[in-house]
This record gives structure tokens, C-alpha cells and sequence, in this order.
């Protein structure tokens, strides 16, 4: 039994953000972290593991220094790293991405109990299309934004949490889970598993190791391939502060009143 | 000397530093306030493996090195120098002389479950006669049958009230020199906690690491089986000394990350606060004064780094000793993280004062770290000694 989690290395948002005159983002002179939701999916996996001992892959698409990040995912416990890296796939967006990452897992390899995990959505584009699309793409049922995991030999109880509520959801293994923050916290490194994650198992798959599978069609990938164009990228100016009124009375509802009907809110 | 670190060194930083933001500062107010000893962190923490990080795999530990270990004790200390130094004693004072003074039998019997913080480690040297004066202790031990019986008491033991297994040094008879002159025969011994005639006693009321279980220990003819003892009968001052050379790195670390979060508040503090229309950190004093403490505490980090180093190197078979070095890194990063945080403490002005601010507590905690483990004028001994000035 295996648990494959789909990572993404992305810009801190909360640092400086800078796009490239193409609208990619400038990644190289932004600091990275890991997706946050990805954490969740990962944690997810390894509280499977802990449970039941499976192995645990991670598999993220990137630059070579995404290495990095996914040895600090070997550190938390993690058994196996897959990069999938090359110039071809550079600039992909969700549909390519899509194509790439799913031959990635198909070649890692989805047997009859196996979950692929990955995050809800990732925080640069926000697009919530991958997951999904990995899914589409291997011909596996999927449940997304889950918030809760019970197992029971191959049937997973998932919560799937919806704006106003939530719905339970039976579905068997194989199976892709897109996982939020409230299903989980995410652990920590520690300190054996730093010293143990450059020795763990760490492949490297170019575009000659995927490009001929059929899940891939080599005249969509990349930035060229990519049916997404950006159009324009820039940073919203900040909103202005409100306006703060005072008071509890009939003159004050009156002006509230007045306002919001002038702003056709009401 | 190269002081680039390793990919799993720079990693276990990062841990450190994620550790110590989510989860030890926000506590480090009350830790301090309430005189609490911050246990389920220290779970967490064993968790982690912080309480077993220099140890080697072999014996339950994370297999990782001295400086990493000191890494830890620094980045803790930058945000509460109470959790610093549960580790330090824990891992320098305790775990230390039984992987190297002890036997195989009693490596196997207590590093494991002190490595992995299921059982918190404690040293006991310090006497109501005996501080600095090592020698002047009162405590004995009389060998009985299969058993040594100890009496007498310890003040100021680290973890005490929380420790399970404590190195303790006690009088075991009398040595005469060639010259004929008597001296007193100390040697180690491992007790636990539950050992009979062995009790922890009163807990100190300090200035700073209020955090950290400060205890007495007493012994009332305390019955500790005889392959407990540490070491050869008769070499403890000895181990004693060899331990506190470790266990001074600890304690320089610990001094470090006092230094360095409070030059991080400072920093943080003077970009905010306004002062005759504009930001006190555009004010020269400001950054001079920081520049002054951040290049100070570079070369005390140097000094922590190479002490560690050096220990590293002793434990991977160099034939050297460490002494000299962890006593110039206690002297200068102690003395340095009382002057800064001193100096920080006025650039914060009278809110710095205030308990709303960590600074004060920062300088009452960084006091400590001149006295402990061997005072200031102690490494100044060692080190003029060193020199050979006499």
C-alpha cells in the first residue's frame, strides 16, 4: 500500500512578489515555501502511515532546486522523493501540469490500495484545477476539499466540507483526495528524520523519462503549449481604509442606510 | 576556520526557528510570569528529538553533532532562555558524562530514554559550601555491601523537579600527595529519582530563567547500588570538570540567543516607535548602538561555534581538549548578552521596563548566564591558566 502526495514548492506570499515581463512569476528572486495546503495532504499521508505503515512518495514538478523542499518532506517522514524537472515543462499551466504530474504518478505507480493526495489549491495561482485534473486524467474517483479521513480496508469515509456544510462521502482505493487546512496539523521535521533524508530514495524525472507517455501530449506542454495565456499580472492597489461610524441611534441607521443604498448595496 | 554549515545543519536551523516562533515564544511571557515549567513543550520537544541531539544513533539519539545541538539551545534561548537550558543541562550535564564516563551497561540502561526525553536529565555539584570551590563539598558516600549509601545535600540543580536520572558528586574518602597534604576523594554517581533516601527539596525563587526547576537535592542515607557509580571511585572532580568544559557551550549558546532576540526586538521595537516625528531607529544612537551589539555578537557566536566544533572533533577521536575554548565562549557571550540586553533595554526606554515587553525579562535572564556552569571569574582562571600567567 502506498500513499502518493503531490507537492508544490511556491513563492512566500508574504514577502515580496515579482512577475516576469512574460506574467510568470518571478520565482527565482522570490523566497519559497511549501504549498500550504500540501502540507495537509502530506500530513495526511503520514498519519496513514503511522497507522498502517505504508510508504509514503512525495512527487513535486519543478526547478532542481525544489530538491530542497522535498528533502525537508523525507525529514518529516516521508520514505521516497520524486522531482519530475525539465526546461520542456517550464511555464506549464494547470492542463499541463495535469498531463505531466499524472504520467509522474502513473509511473510511480497507483496499485488497488493506493491514495494520491494532494492539496486543495495552491496559494500563487489559486486555480484548484490540479488535483482534480490528475484525477481525470489517471481515471480515478476523487473527493475534493476534504476535511476528515476514515478507513476501512479500501473504503474511505471522507468529509468534504462545502461552503454552508458538508457531505460524507464513501469511495474506494484507488482514489485521489484534494485535502484543506482543517483536516489536519501538519508535523514538524525532527531532527532523526534531517539526518536521515539525504540518504532516503530520490529520482529524478526529465521530459525524456515522461515523454512518451500516452497521458502527455508533448504540443501542450510547457509555456508555448499551455492553452492559458496571462494576459497582464500586477498587484492590486491595497483598498482604502473604512469608514468607522459611531452611535445607536435613528439619525446614525438613517446615514448607514443612506450609504449602502448609495453604493447599490442595498 | 570554515563555518559554512551542512544542508541537515541549515534544515535543523530552520526547524529550531519554526519550533521556537510557533510554539516557545508565545509561551515565553507566562513561562516566565507564573514560574512554569514548560512541559508540554518539552513533549513536544522530546518528540522531535531535541533532548538526545549529539547522541549517537546507537545509543537512541538523532546521531547529529555538538554544534547543532548548540544550534538548538541558541535559537530556544533567542525567544526563552528557560527552554535553553532544560536542554543544555539535560543533554551537557547529564547525558555528556554518562556516554563518556560510563560503562557500556550503563550507557545501554539510561541514554536511551534520556535521548528521547522520556526521562529528563539533572547534575548535582553545586553545595550550600561549595560554588566556585568545587572541592569544598560536604556530601559522602560510604560504600556498603553491593551499595553506596549517600548523605548531604545540592542547591541549585537545574530540572531538578523534573529530572528522573541525576549525575551527583559525593565524598568517598581522602587522598594524601606526596607531600603528605590531605584532600577530599570525589567521585560520580547516576541516581534516580525514585532511589530510596533521595528526595528534591526546596525550589528557588529566581531573577530570570524563572521557568527552569531550580532545586536542592537531599540525600538522607540514600541507597545507590554500587555499579552506579560514575567512572573510576575517586576520578569525579575530574569528570566534574570535563563535563562542565561541555556543558559550557551549552550555557555560551544559551547566552548567544539571549543576545540575539534581544537585538531582533530591538530591532523590531525602534522601526516602530516615533520619537520627535520620526522612527527612533533613524536616530544614529539607534544604529550604532545595534551595529556595535550585532558585530559583538557575531564574534560570540564565532567563539560558541568553534567551541562546538572543536568538542565534535574531540568526540570523533581528536586528541585534544575543548577547555580553553568553551571557557572563551561562556566569558564573552555571557558577559556580551548582559551588556546587550542592557543596551537594548534603554533603547526601548520606559516600555522596556514594563513586563508588556520582553527585553526586561531577557536582561534578568542573561544574568545567569555569568554565574552558572562556572562564573565568569572561573573562565577567566582557565583561560589565564591556559596562558600559562601565574
Amino acid at each position: 500500500m502506498k500513499a502518493i502526495v503531490c507537492v508544490k514548492q511556491v513563492p512566500d506570499t508574504s514577502g515580496k512578489v515579482s512577475v516576469n515581463e512574460n506574467g510568470t512569476l518571478d520565482r527565482a528572486s522570490m523566497a519559497t515555501i511549501t504549498n500550504p495546503d500540501d502540507l495537509n495532504a502530506v500530513e495526511a499521508a503520514l498519519k496513514l502511515k503511522d497507522e498502517t505503515g505504508c510508504e509514503v512518495v512525495v512527487v513535486s514538478m519543478g526547478p532542481p532546486p525544489a530538491e530542497g523542499m522535498l528533502r525537508e518532506l523525507l525529514a518529516r517522514g516521508c520514505d521516497k522523493a520524486v522531482l519530475v524537472s525539465g526546461r520542456e515543462f517550464g511555464g506549464s499551466d494547470t492542463y499541463a501540469t495535469s498531463q505531466i504530474l499524472a504520467a509522474a504518478v502513473k509511473k510511480v505507480g497507483v496499485g488497488p490500495e493506493d491514495i494520491v493526495f494532494c492539496g486543495r489549491q495552491a496559494i500563487d495561482g489559486d486555480t484548484a484545477q490540479v488535483g482534480p485534473q490528475i484525477a481525470e486524467k489517471l481515471g480515478l474517483p476523487q473527493v475534493t476539499y476534504v476535511a476528515d479521513i476514515q478507513k476501512e480496508g479500501n473504503t474511505l469515509t471522507v468529509k468534504r466540507m462545502l461552503e454552508d456544510g458538508f457531505m460524507k462521502i464513501k469511495v474506494q482505493t484507488p482514489c485521489l483526495l484534494t485535502c484543506i487546512k482543517e483536516l489536519n496539523e501538519p508535523r514538524y521535521m525532527s531532527v532523526g528524520g534531517i539526518w536521515d533524508c539525504y540518504q532516503k530514495p530520490y529520482e529524478v524525472y526529465d521530459y525524456e523519462a515522461l515523454k512518451n507517455d500516452p497521458l502527455i501530449d508533448t504540443d501542450t506542454i510547457g509555456l508555448q503549449g499551455s492553452p492559458t495565456n496571462v494576459y497582464k499580472s500586477f498587484t492590486p492597489p491595497q483598498k482604502g481604509a473604512g469608514t468607522m461610524m459611531e452611535g445607536a441611534d435613528k439619525a446614525a441607521c438613517e446615514k448607514l442606510v443612506g450609504i449602502l443604498h448609495d453604493k447599490q448595496v442595498i | 576556520m570554515d563555518f559554512t554549515l551542512s544542508k541537515e545543519q541549515l534544515m535543523a536551523q530552520k526547524l529550531f526557528r519554526e519550533f521556537a516562533q510557533n510554539e516557545v515564544k508565545p509561551l515565553a511571557a507566562t513561562v516566565d510570569e507564573e514560574e512554569m515549567f514548560p512541559l508540554e513543550n518539552v513533549k513536544k520537544m522530546a518528540g522531535l528529538g531535541f533532548f538526545g541531539i549529539p547522541v549517537p544513533r546507537e545509543y537512541g539519539g538523532q546521531g547529529a553533532d555538538t554544534l547543532t545541538y548548540a544550534m538548538c539551545v541558541e535559537e530556544m534561548s533567542k525567544v526563552c532562555a528557560t527552554t535553553g537550558v532544560i536542554i543544555s543541562a539535560h543533554t551537557s550535564l547529564c547525558i555528556d558524562p554518562i556516554l563518556h564516563y560510563g560503562t557500556e551497561e550503563q550507557k545501554r540502561k539510561y541514554v536511551p530514554d534520556l535521548a528521547a526525553g522520556k526521562k529528563i536529565g539533572a547534575f548535582g555539584l553545586t553545595e550550600p559550601g561549595a560554588g566556585t570551590d568545587a572541592q569544598g563539598q560536604q556530601t559522602v558516600a560510604v560504600l556498603e555491601d553491593d551499595h553506596w549509601v549517600l548523605n548531604g545535600s545540592k542547591i541549585f540543580i537545574t530540572n531538578a523537579g523534573y529530572a528522573d536520572v541525576f549525575v551527583v558528586f559525593a565524598i568517598t574518602g581522602t587522598v594524601v600527595d606526596k607531600r603528605g597534604r590531605k584532600s577530599k576523594e570525589i567521585s560520580a554517581f547516576i541516581v534516580e529519582r525514585d532511589f530510596p533516601g533521595f528526595k528534591v527539596g526546596k525550589h528557588e525563587k529566581k531573577m530570570g530563567i524563572r521557568g527552569s526547576s531550580t532545586c536542592e537535592l537531599i540525600f538522607e542515607d540514600c541507597i545507590v547500588p554500587k555499579e552506579n557509580l560514575l567512572g573510576k571511585q575517586g576520578r569525579g572532580f575530574s569528570i566534574a570538570m570535563g563535563t562542565l568544559d561541555g556543558g559550557r557551550i551549552g550555557i555560551a549558546a544559551q547566552a548567544l540567543g539571549i543576545a540575539e532576540g534581544a537585538i531582533d526586538e530591538t530591532i523590531k521595537y525602534t522601526s516602530e516607535r516615533v520619537q520627535f516625528g520620526r522612527r527612533i531607529s533613524q536616530q544614529q544612537n539607534t544604529q550604532f548602538q545595534l551595529a556595535d551589539m550585532a558585530a559583538k555578537t557575531q564574534a560570540a557566536k564565532y567563539l560558541v561555534y568553534a567551541a562546538a566544533c572543536k568538542k565534535q572533533a574531540v568526540n570523533n577521536g581528536l586528541k585534544d581538549r575543548y577547555t580553553v575554548e568553551a571557557a572563551m565562549a561562556k566569558l564573552f557571550a555571557a558577559e556580551n548578552a548582559s551588556d546587550v540586553t542592557r543596551r537594548c533595554l534603554q533603547l526601548f526606554g520606559g516600555y522596556g521596563y514594563t513586563r508588556d515587553y520582553p527585553i526586561e525579562r531577557m536582561m534578568r535572564d542573561a544574568k545567569i548566564t555569568e554565574i552558572y556552569e562556572g562564573t565568569s571569574e572561573v573562565q577567566r582562571m582557565v583561560i589565564s591558566g591556559n596562558l600559562g600567567v601565574k
